[in-house]
């Protein structure tokens, strides 16, 4: 905001810079109204799929995977359980359960973690799994091109899997291998 | 590969559901369930949602964003990245709620079906915030060194911008 100020006052905005803070206050109400439908629908059912037990089949299914990324974490081990679980929350596009799932992931993992003030390469992992959107369907993104009148608004979907399959492998090669030189104590250092 | 697309949302409804009803769960009262959670979260988002729209509009009028992307311009179309998208990928791992309204009004003036809205829809549908990732995960354990973490998640969206670029070119055309 700072920035903003500045800059505009620098370059004689500053009368669209007051109008944009009106505008965006009023912008950000019409967003979320229109996102209220969508997060209603794929809340409703995605509670449908974990009451069934739907999404537990598909963690399982997952954990093959996670043998592969994850260098300490056991297999059956409360953490692999829930990196599990935030996986397949992520993919079915479940923001709301991925999140408190996945913290229940790193709490489990720093349970492991002998040095509690530094990060260990499963962590670094596991975020870089959250910072990418693995999501089977792109709901928000979707929602908002049929909003724009898309004649297709789920078209984008396999171009979307391969980017984020793209992304997700690169910044996983890049932790592996940048985690060699990012040392870490053992002990926490005071 | 438009219709694949069409089949996706209708076939995993139904999936979860005909599951559900296999397992003899109350469809109708586990979704209800959901649904109000999902319209809790609505309006949790609400209030950030204000100040980071009020932020980024800001931004945007204030011409400090311009500078930044006439900066970085000659970079991205070095490895073919659509120039329009330029503003949002800055924006995307900083900001949700300002990327999602930036990712708006680029739907709005070029139109979901053009060559820039396409790219911005898979960039936006294959980046999640990765500051904000990295600051709540790290933060609900109290870790503060990330290490390799901030650099690899860097890569990795820089990744998304060249790939959705190239890769709408290749699926759709421009």
């Amino acid at each position: 905001m700072v920035v903003s100020f500045v800059c505009a006052a620098a370059l004689g905005n500053m009368q669209s810079l007051s109008d944009a803070v009106l505008e965006g206050a009023s912008g950000a109400v019409d967003l979320s109204i229109s996102l209220l439908g969508m997060l209603c629908l794929w809340g409703g059912i995605m509670n449908v799929a974990q009451e069934s037990g739907f999404t537990v089949i598909i963690s399982r299914i997952l954990s093959p995977l996670f043998k592969v990324v994850f260098k300490n974490v056991k297999k059956e081990s409360p953490a692999a359980q829930a990196i599990s679980m935030n996986f397949a929350a992520n993919l079915l596009g479940l923001g709301n359960a991925a999140t408190p799932l996945g913290l229940e992931a790193m709490k489990r993992l720093q349970l492991e973690n002998r040095n509690k003030s530094s990060a260990t390469d499963d962590m670094a992992v596991f975020v870089l799994m959250n910072s990418a959107a693995m999501r089977i369907i792109p709901t928000t993104v979707a929602a908002l091109r049929s909003k724009y009148g898309s004649a297709s608004p789920m078209e984008i979907m396999p171009a979307t899997w391969i980017c984020t399959a793209a992304s997700l492998f690169v910044g996983i090669t890049v932790s592996k291998l940048l985690g060699r030189f990012f040392r870490r104590p053992e002990r926490e250092t005071p | 590969m438009r219709t694949a697309g069409a089949y996706a949302i209708p076939a995993v409804m139904v999936m979860i559901v005909v599951f559900a009803v296999f397992k003899k769960v109350s469809v109708f009262e586990a979704f209800t369930k959901g649904a109000k959670s999902g319209a809790v979260t609505a309006f949790e988002i609400l209030p950030s949602l204000v100040g980071l729209v009020v932020a980024v509009s800001m931004l945007k009028e204030s011409g400090a964003l311009e500078l930044l992307v006439k900066a970085l311009s000659p970079v991205a179309t070095f490895f073919g990245i659509e120039k329009s998208v330029i503003p949002l990928a800055l924006l995307n791992p900083i900001s949700g709620g300002g990327s999602l309204s930036m990712y708006e009004s680029l739907l709005k003036s070029v139109g979901p079906d053009s060559y820039a809205g396409r790219v911005a829809s898979v960039m936006m549908g294959s980046t999640e915030t990765t500051f904000y990732a990295v600051t709540v995960y790290y933060g609900s354990v109290g870790i503060r060194r990330t290490r390799q973490t901030i650099p690899a998640a860097v890569c990795a969206d820089i990744t998304s911008y060249i790939v959705s670029s190239h890769i709408v070119k290749l699926f759709f055309g421009v």
